[in-house]
């Protein structure tokens, strides 16, 4: 029988990874929880309020996109338009050309790994260095991230040195300040010789044309301190309106994300360097990229295209607890990456299971700093398949329902012709759905009828009084 | 009232529900055309069947009378979900106006009718699982702060209290390791802590904790919270005291 992909991908989880998904995720839940409560006294109404304003900045994007590109050529920076990923890559591939560069270290950004970045520039002779130290475990490993804010959020410490020695950074050392310190010295190495550094950007300010970029190992800032070009790629939802708005976004995020009350590392980009200044990259490239942004944008659930790539809904939610970020199949897991995958990856059919892989708990809406109305636009998704005549294995079809449901005299013989699962052997019932849930569970003895027989009764003693 | 999920399995918590009503004085009615809210097909994703069977239930409980779902889930489904599947039908109107005369049962008896505390007494450790559809809505606050008052009650917490208990209607059966997972986790968390019974404000969750531990034999009581303020006034009586008046609870 057809199953449902992520329900079986967890049946076949390591379950020392689901250990490690589980608890640094069930940890991220709780810290978020304990210093954003602390802090405010109603952490909702912030929620909605950034919710608001990334809502109304989605809602005026043909406004704020080309005021963004004004002041970013004001500020001396170049604009790149990319309509998609192979745009945004070669936009890449051409300025490192252009500025004679064969290498480059990049800094943790999710739009890079959706188009593919490392690896186009792998297979066009330039070599790609992660600098985030998650990124770069994933990278040597061959692996893919499992979390957006935690990458190695699968592994634990063994396995990453395990990683380190067979990629030649030492003997076998599970220590921790022993694995970041050979990073480090590796590390240094890199930003020195590179000459271009890439980053993403957690926010792009509208009236200054200002970049944010939040770190808590302080790479970016080494991707850029010792380069002649700085290159960050940029999906156009990243856009606030105005520097005041930071103050509200930076608290939410840290504090989401991590349950930090500021990242270590809060990056202000205003361009290129200025005259006087002694140092930074001479040259300033800024690629927007769309990637079918603006479609969802069009769509019925284009409140998705407000997410700050916090990471909460992630560690909040029971399903991505269980199933680790591999199971999405996609750049973005979790919640947020059940609704944004489909809809990116110019693949629904073959994402139309993510919208499904949730029991629509709705915790992920609760810890949303922009307040997305993740199961609504789950449900939405999973009408859209419907609609479309997608496939889905396991969900039990609704049709025949939906006739007994709407024709009361049938609908109470067969709640009264339900004992009948009371009676027949359970093994022998051919009711897929049935058979899933006598599986791993047992049903309890089925009462149809009964509650309206003691309604009944009642009216009629009541009557008679 | 309206419940289809008790009408198969739990009369008793349908019982318990009427019965609390009619102690604060509501005269309950039950319409014998009711199936189903939607909710199955609509979390399901197949929203034309769904609107179907909502169209059927805003026909069956029209008029101007409140409608009262001892299930946080279907509340959910009439208050919200019913909203989303109609936003572009001609129909909406009549589905936001049961939208709008519809309550929880926990939430009902505090926020609609005013009461504020639980008379009677009921000497158990009670673990309470919020039932995640209820998030956002004052049923859970509801159902605790009932409970809390009861005599001789206590009310124990739990770890990841705030994580769901995997049934999520046609999730458990389309993802039934997940779901299984999720459920093995929940049970974990509350026996660990000892409660003598748990309450919940949805009989899918215990639907499917239930079944998950009778399979499992890791038994302890699971019951609808209405069915303990029952048995708090009721006792091992079996009967209800004279009908008081909503100002002397």
């Amino acid at each position: 029988m057809k199953r449902q992909p992520i329900d079986t991908y967890v049946a076949r989880l390591d379950a020392e990874v689901r250990t490690a998904v589980h608890d640094n995720s069930a940890a991220g839940t709780e810290k978020r929880h304990d210093v954003i409560w602390a802090d405010y006294d109603d952490p909702d109404r912030l929620r909605r309020t950034a919710g608001a304003i990334k809502q109304h900045t989605l809602e005026n994007l043909d406004t704020y996109l080309p005021e963004v590109e004004k002041r970013l050529q004001e500020n001396g920076t170049h604009v790149h338009w990319a309509s998609d990923g192979d745009t945004a890559n070669q936009a890449v591939l051409d300025i490192l050309g252009k500025a004679g560069l064969k290498k480059l270290v990049k800094a943790k950004s999710m739009v890079s790994e959706e188009t593919g970045l490392g690896e186009f520039l792998g297979e066009n002779g330039i070599e790609c260095v992660e600098t985030d130290l998650g990124e770069f475990i994933v990278q040597i490993d061959g692996d893919h991230p499992s979390h957006i804010v935690k990458p190695i959020i699968h592994k634990n410490r063994r396995q990453i040195a395990t990683s380190f020695e067979r990629a030649g950074l030492g003997d076998y050392n599970d220590d921790p300040e022993v694995i970041t310190r050979r990073a480090r010295v590796h590390m240094r190495r890199q930003y020195l010789e590179a000459g271009a550094g890439l980053t993403g950007a957690n926010f792009l300010v509208a009236e200054s044309g200002r970049i944010v970029v939040v770190t808590n190992e302080g790479n970016s800032r080494f991707c850029l301190a010792p380069s002649r070009v700085h290159i960050a790629m940029v999906g156009i939802e990243k856009i606030i309106p105005r520097e005041r708005d930071l103050s509200l976004f930076l608290n939410l995020l840290g504090r989401s994300a991590t349950g930090q009350r500021l990242t270590v590392y809060t990056e202000f980009i205003s361009g290129p360097r200025g005259q006087g200044q002694p140092d930074g990259p001479e040259e300033m490239h800024v690629i927007l990229l769309d990637n079918r942004r603006s479609e969802v944008l069009a769509s019925n659930c284009r409140e998705i295209l407000r997410c700050i790539r916090c990471g909460a809904c992630l560690n909040v939610c029971p399903v991505y607890r269980q199933a680790s970020g591999h199971a999405y199949r996609s750049v973005y897991p979790g919640p947020v990456g059940a609704v944004l995958s489909p809809l990116l990856s110019g693949e629904f059919r073959e994402r139309a299971d993510l919208p499904k892989a949730s029991s629509l708990c709705g915790a992920c809406n609760e810890v949303c700093p922009v307040d997305i109305p993740i199961p609504d636009l789950l449900l939405r998704l999973r009408d859209r398949a419907k609609v479309e005549g997608i496939p889905s294995p396991g969900v039990p079809p609704m049709g025949a329902w939906a006739v007994l449901a709407t024709q009361p005299l049938v609908w109470r013989s067969a709640l009264v012709a339900g004992r009948m699962i009371n009676i027949v052997p359970r093994s022998l019932i051919p009711v897929p759905a049935f058979q899933a849930w006598q599986g791993k569970k047992d049903l309890p003895t089925w009462r149809g009828g009964k509650f309206r027989s003691w309604m009944k009764q009642r009216r009629e003693r009541k009557e008679k009084n | 009232m309206a419940t289809c999920l008790c009408d198969a399995f739990y009369d008793d918590a349908a019982r318990a529900s009427v019965e609390v009503l009619e102690y604060l004085g509501c005269e309950v009615i039950f319409p014998g055309g009711q199936t189903c809210c939607g909710q199955p097909a609509f979390n399901g994703g197949d929203w034309k069947s769904s609107r179907r069977v909502v169209r059927h239930c805003a026909k069956v409980f029209a008029g101007d009378l409140p409608v009262i779902v001892p299930s946080g889930s279907c509340a959910a489904m009439i208050l919200h979900g019913a909203g989303l599947a109609f936003e572009n039908e001609p129909d909406r109107e009549a589905i936001a106006d049961l939208a709008g005369r519809t309550w929880e049962v926990m939430d009902f008896i505090v926020n609609g009718l005013g009461i504020e505390s639980w008379p009677g007494a009921y000497p158990k450790r009670v673990a309470f699982h919020r039932s995640c559809h209820t998030r956002g809505t004052d049923s859970g606050p509801s159902a605790v702060q009932l409970l809390e008052s009861i005599d001789g009650l206590d009310l124990v917490p739990f770890g990841e209290s705030e994580q769901c208990c995997g049934f999520g209607g046609t999730f458990s059966v389309s993802f039934p390791n997940v779901s299984e997972a999720m459920g093995d986790l929940k049970l974990d968390h509350i026996l660990e802590v000892g409660p003598e019974v748990l309450a919940a404000v949805d009989m899918g969750c215990v639907l499917h904790l239930a079944g998950l531990a009778q399979r499992k034999n890791r038994l302890i009581p699971m019951m609808h919270a209405a069915q303990i303020l029952k048995d708090a006034v009721v006792g091992d009586t079996g009967v209800w005291p004279e009908r008081r008046e909503l100002a002397s609870l």
